[in-house]
């Protein structure tokens, strides 16, 4: 009778398995650029499953996803390097195996350890970066004005620029053109921020997200995009290539996104496999030349997979430079965040 | 049972159905909201309660009061353009065009709902952008010698939701004229009634549910929207929905999100009282 039953309960096993409508799925909670087909379908068929992916836009939008989900809904997430901590606090992150990752192959800055990792456990691991700074086209402005952040609101360029609508880095380079380093923004001194803030929102003709800002500088209805970055630049490269991108002598803000399994996933395995994937060099190459956006892998055995070209356009030869002259978003508590969204809801309100 | 009970039982049962649709999927998500708008943060935490400062935020603070004004300016500016528009071009359809041509003139009319309403609004940042065909062709003829600043103003967004809307109006409007018996018209002719007095004294009242139905839906999904704003307006003045869009994806402040959303329903409700005499749905 026991007999019988395992054979009943093996051949129902193998059944789910072998029903193409019923194989086993992964659910990923992502950023645009992890949608790219030519990213996942080698994972898909290497592991025989399906990847089921959802973007979201904002780290409170994808929490807020995460706390309205059951236990298990979610296998891996995709979030902003500086809001891992974050995320772990909120019990939304598993811990994964620090030795099983490849962080000996990446630039050194891009491990990451004091974002990734809580209390000594490493729950995420750094996945792709580039640079919030300035965009532009160098056929419209003076490649060399781009050079000093304070020529945007000399009056030379009002109506040309467009500002990329994301408080955080565009409130950090406003801190650099102050001086502020931006972890050294405080309740204190955000006070200061406010006027250069509204001088560079008078000076500009639109605040835009990633698609508008692209479309804008394509279409030549602004010359530079404060903000922008080679991720706003690199996909259009190939169609414009008078559409580049600086690092102001005030520095720039270095952007990081990381990836980890989700507390709760019922095939944890399966998740660091894809997190594993993502961050190999294989993976690296394709996350890094994304159809959505493109931004520079955090494995540094990824320049092996990449061509010359793309190369050239990440800026691969100038990481060196350009990570010593970057910053790390700002990462503001509750309160100091609060009050930096007022701020920026107040300049989108002028 | 007698016949009257059973034809209850029927009735309640047929529509049982749709009153626990509605009951399921509006009324209480909407008192979960109502009661969320109480709600307060506690640093990134909500706090259960019945605190009203949200409201008092709302109607204290500039810039919501402002984005507030803002979505009521574009929305009646957009709903009137939009009826003046559909209007005629409803009437020309229904009475100048064949009627063997009325439906492909109707099917013209809706083709551009077949395309995604944000695709579409990316195609008018091109039609209206500085590089862009309006332009491009103004300049072409001379009429201007330096581009106009049409993408990313208020000028663009309502453009952008008059095509859309000048649609919708044209099919609410359209049928109420098609069911308009041309014996009136002519009636009021016979009665020694110009052209423009049949219009105002028998048409235009006639049809008046049809123009008031398609305005509110307007005024509904104007009100609504956030998308047009932000790509054509070029996020250059904040509307009400950007504010709660804000709320949600940035801040995570959803208590505040939900009052907002209370404040965005009262407007409508409000336009709903105003607008009731004329309103049937029925004519949509």
């Amino acid at each position: 009778m026991e007999m019988r039953m395992t054979r009943t309960l093996s051949a129902i096993a193998l059944l789910l398995t072998a029903t193409p409508g019923l194989a086993q799925e992964l659910n990923a909670l992502v950023w645009c650029d992890h949608t790219d087909p030519a990213l996942i379908a080698p994972f898909e068929e290497k592991f025989g499953v399906k990847v089921n992916l959802k973007e979201y836009e904002g780290t409170a939008a994808g929490l807020a996803i995460l706390e309205q989900s059951q236990p298990g809904d979610w296998d891996v997430l995709v979030i902003d390097a500086v809001d891992v901590k974050r995320a772990v606090e909120g019990g939304h992150l598993a811990e994964i195996p620090a030795d099983k990752l490849p962080t000996a192959d990446f630039f050194p800055e891009l491990v990451m350890a004091e974002n990734n990792t809580v209390d000594g456990k490493t729950y995420a691991v750094t996945e792709k970066f580039g640079y919030n700074t300035i965009s532009y086209d160098k056929s419209k402005v003076d490649p060399a004005d781009m050079a000093d952040m304070a020529t945007l609101t000399s009056g030379k360029y009002d109506g040309r620029i467009g500002i990329y609508d994301y408080y955080l880095p565009v409130l950090g380079l406003v801190a650099l053109g102050q001086g502020i380093n931006t972890a050294d923004i405080t309740a204190d001194n955000l006070g200061s921020l406010k006027d250069p803030l509204m001088a560079l929102r008078a000076a500009s003709k639109q605040v835009a997200d990633v698609v508008s800002a692209q479309t804008a500088l394509a279409t030549g209805e602004v010359d530079i995009i404060v903000g922008g970055g080679e991720w706003l630049t690199a996909v259009l490269a190939a169609e414009n290539p008078n559409l580049d991108w600086t690092i102001p002598t005030q520095g720039a803000l270095r952007w990081a996104q990381s990836i980890g399994v989700v507390a709760g996933s019922t095939q944890p395995d399966l998740a660091l496999e894809f997190v594993n994937y993502i961050v190999s060099p294989e993976g690296q190459a394709r996350l890094a030349t994304s159809s959505c956006y493109w931004g520079m892998p955090a494995n540094a055995k990824a320049g092996d997979a990449l061509t010359p070209d793309q190369k050239a356009v990440l800026r691969w030869d100038q990481q060196p430079e350009f990570l010593a002259r970057a910053q790390l978003y700002p990462i503001p508590d509750a309160a100091l965040d609060t009050a930096m969204q007022d701020l920026w809801t107040e300049m989108l309100a002028q | 049972m007698s016949l009257a009970a059973k034809d209850r039982r029927l009735g309640w049962g047929l529509i049982a159905p749709a009153l626990i649709w509605t009951a399921a999927f509006f009324i209480l998500p909407f008192l979960a909201m109502v009661a969320l708008s109480f709600a307060t943060m506690d640093g990134r935490e909500v706090v259960r309660g019945f605190d009203p400062g949200n409201y008092v935020r709302i109607f204290s603070d500039p810039t919501m009061l402002g984005a507030l004004w803002n979505s009521l300016e574009i929305t009646v500016v957009v709903t009137v353009i939009s009826v003046l528009l559909a209007y005629p071009l409803a009437a020309i359809i229904a009475f100048r065009v064949p009627a063997r041509w009325q439906r492909l003139a109707l099917l013209m009319a809706v083709l551009p709902f077949w395309t995604s309403y944000v695709v579409r609004s990316y195609s008018w940042l091109l039609v209206l952008g500085q590089n862009g065909v309006v332009n491009k062709a103004l300049l072409g003829l001379g009429v201007i010698a330096e581009p106009l600043e049409i993408a990313s103003t208020r000028a663009a967004t309502v453009i952008g939701f008059v095509h859309f809307f000048v649609m919708l109006l044209t099919l609410t409007i359209y049928a109420n004229l098609i069911q308009l018996s041309p014996n009136y018209a002519r009636a009021a002719q016979d009665l020694g009634a110009s052209r423009w007095q049949t219009f105002t004294h028998v048409i235009l009242p006639l049809t008046l549910p049809g123009v008031v139905t398609g305005a509110f839906l307007t005024f509904v999904l104007c009100i609504g929207d956030y998308i047009t704003p932000q790509i054509l307006g070029g996020n250059t003045e904040l509307t009400l929905p950007q504010l709660i869009m804000l709320q949600l994806g940035r801040s995570g402040n959803f208590p505040l999100a939900s009052a907002l959303s209370v404040v965005l329903m009262a407007v409508v409700t409000l336009a709903y009282f105003a607008s009731s005499r004329w309103l049937r749905l029925d004519r949509v």
